[in-house]
């Protein structure tokens, strides 16, 4: 969590002219995640669901690491246990120095510097554009209304959604509900953004277009991000980093790193590299999800 | 009304470009053009007609029942064409219509009662509901006991009410307020746990304390189920109260009909009917559109296809 006077924190982000924002510098990067022998079970210790089993890992600070694995392998309920909302059986997952959950600290405290995107979304449906980005810092008591206002008019123009504040989310598209989603977590200046498949409902057109927004705020921002999902282009195109997951109970199986430069574009999408990790991705994914559908077989 | 068509247009088709053109405020249509908007795409549907349809199908049939058939059932009841001119008449036959100041004082008696007890189930119906919802140990409490009373009619408290409360419009508000506070209460309670828990979650992940993702999250989100509830609530608030003024009470709508009924002056009694039907289907009406007036935010949702 920020703790810095309110006022040095309004200037700072007003200084800074909206059409051109300048990118943070290289290496302040905060937000590095380690989990470490992770386990969750669901029900008794003996008999229960083993959803997460000894799953060790780190999300780079500053980059982005994506996690891809058949439906139901247990990513989300690691996001979960990362984001506060769940707890954990075993091991330890810090945030930097500090142990968001561990041995006598079953579940972490949920906060603004580990925010989720939803995979549904989860704009208040019943407050202003305007006033669903204001939220965090208000909530917090870190900016007054109209700070807050000020700021979340230079996030939405940084994000390209300039007159869109009076509206109700219900009254714009979902992929530029997306982008204020994200907008809004941003405000709160987050350590690491936790996106939970975030563009799974969207067509591949307005995906696509989503893809190099968050790119272009990754490079902006240069904020820890964490991603789940199970379209490997996707994965590849964002990640520094592609975590891949074996099936249930959930741990690491190959971990990839994209060696392709930011910032990218969809020229990417077409180079030879590109299609390497691709078909590497892919290898070791399809074998997953063939033993997640043997056990889906299986249990029925 | 094409500017509303194309308003929308802009929004939709911006949705996958770069940087979202979206319309000027200027642009936008005004609430009387959406209401107007909304009016002729009514009068040009079949609904109105299909209503008036059925109005004239409903009192057709009443009248031949009643007035050209004499059905064995109905040789009792008043036909339509009686029960109108008496209603409208300026020297009613068993003397009341809208002529007289009788006629609005019983109505004015019984709206007041049903505010009276509509407010009361309100304030009280709605805080109790969101806490049920919001709250599992205070669930645990109240909700059986809660659960028990809810099953009795308002028919089986009057005699309790008699005994409790002094005089006679004590009681009738009571007995009113009952029916209308399970109703309030338990959509309320339904609405609060029905809130999509990410929207609690990103409160909490936005730094949300306790208290503030009740007034942010819960309260809003139970809104639409609250509305629902309202207008339910306003609808039995009558039913109890003619129940209530059946019994005791020197005036009001079920006063008017029972004693229509004890001195044999029948069309008088389908007058109140029909009179509480109409103060009925207004008053719930009203609630419906302040309801609305309240949520635009969901109106825009639902218009637009959900939040989804």
């Amino acid at each position: 969590m920020t703790s810095e006077p309110a006022a040095a924190y309004v200037d700072s982000s007003l200084a800074r002219p909206a059409s051109s924002p300048a990118p943070k510098p290289a290496g302040s990067a905060k937000g590095q995640i380690r989990i470490e022998d992770v386990v969750k079970i669901y029900g008794s210790q003996a008999t229960g669901i083993r959803a997460v089993d000894n799953c060790t890992f780190d999300v780079p600070a500053g980059k982005i690491t994506v996690v891809v694995g058949p439906s139901g392998c247990g990513k989300t309920t690691l996001l979960n246990a990362i984001a506060g909302f769940h707890s954990i059986s075993s091991g330890t997952i810090r945030l930097d120095d500090e142990v968001l959950c561990g041995p006598g600290r079953a579940k972490a405290e949920p906060g603004p510097d580990r925010i989720v995107v939803f995979q549904n979304g989860a704009l208040f449906p019943w407050k202003t554009i305007i006033d669903n980005v204001a939220f965090g810092p208000m909530v917090q008591g870190r900016l007054n209304r109209k700070q807050a206002n000020e700021k979340a008019r230079i996030m939405l123009a940084d994000a390209g959604l300039r007159n869109l504040e009076g509206n109700y989310p219900g009254e714009i598209s979902s992929g530029m509900r997306r982008r204020v989603e994200i907008a809004r977590a941003l405000m709160n200046d987050p350590k690491v953004l936790l996106l939970d498949e975030p563009y799974r409902a969207l067509d591949s057109l307005t995906k696509s277009v989503m893809h190099e927004a968050l790119l272009q705020t990754f490079d902006r921002n240069q904020v820890t991000i964490f991603f789940i999902t199970h379209d490997l282009e996707e994965a590849i195109f964002l990640g520094h980093r592609v975590v891949i997951m074996t099936t249930r109970p959930c741990r690491p199986k190959k971990i990839i790193n994209v060696d392709i430069p930011h910032p990218r574009d969809y020229s990417v999408l077409t180079a030879k590299r590109f299609r390497e990790y691709l078909d590497e991705t892919v290898e070791a994914v399809h074998e997953e999800a063939l033993k997640a559908f043997a056990a889906g077989e299986r249990e029925r | 009304m094409k500017q509303l068509e194309s308003s929308y247009a802009t929004i939709e088709a911006s949705a996958i470009g770069g940087d979202a053109a979206i319309p000027d405020e200027s642009e936008k249509a005004s609430r009387l053009e959406v209401w107007a908007y909304r009016l002729s795409q009514w009068l040009r549907s079949p609904r109105p007609y299909l209503m008036l349809l059925g109005f004239a199908l409903f009192i057709g049939f009443w009248y031949l029942a009643t007035e050209v058939w004499k059905l064995p059932r109905f040789v009792q009841m008043p036909g339509p064409t009686t029960v109108i001119s008496e209603w409208l008449s300026p020297d009613p036959t068993y003397g009341l219509s809208i002529y007289s100041p009788e006629y609005y004082q019983h109505i004015w008696v019984s709206w007041r009662r049903v505010s009276i007890a509509f407010v009361l189930a309100t304030v009280t119906g709605v805080p109790l509901g969101l806490f049920l919802g919001w709250s599992q140990p205070f669930k645990e409490y109240v909700f059986p006991v809660f659960e028990l009373l809810r099953p009795i009619p308002p028919l089986a408290w009057v005699p309790l009410a008699i005994i409790m409360f002094e005089g006679s419009e004590t009681p009738i508000i009571f007995l009113t307020f009952l029916a209308s506070f399970y109703a309030t209460t338990l959509n309320t309670m339904l609405g609060a746990e029905s809130i999509d828990v990410s929207f609690v979650r990103a409160a909490y992940c936005l730094g949300a304390k306790r208290r503030q993702v009740f007034w942010h999250v819960v309260v809003p989100g139970a809104m639409p189920f609250i509305f629902t509830g309202l207008q339910i609530s306003v609808g039995v608030a009558w039913f109890s109260l003619v129940a209530g003024e059946m019994v005791s009470g020197q005036y009001g709508l079920g006063y008017l009909i029972n004693t229509s009924y004890t001195m044999v002056q029948y069309p008088t009694m389908v007058i109140g009917m029909f009179t509480l039907g109409v103060v009925g289907y207004l008053t719930s009406a009203g609630v419906r559109i302040l309801g609305n007036y309240m949520m635009q935010w969901r109106a825009s949702e639902l218009a637009i296809g959900g939040n989804k």
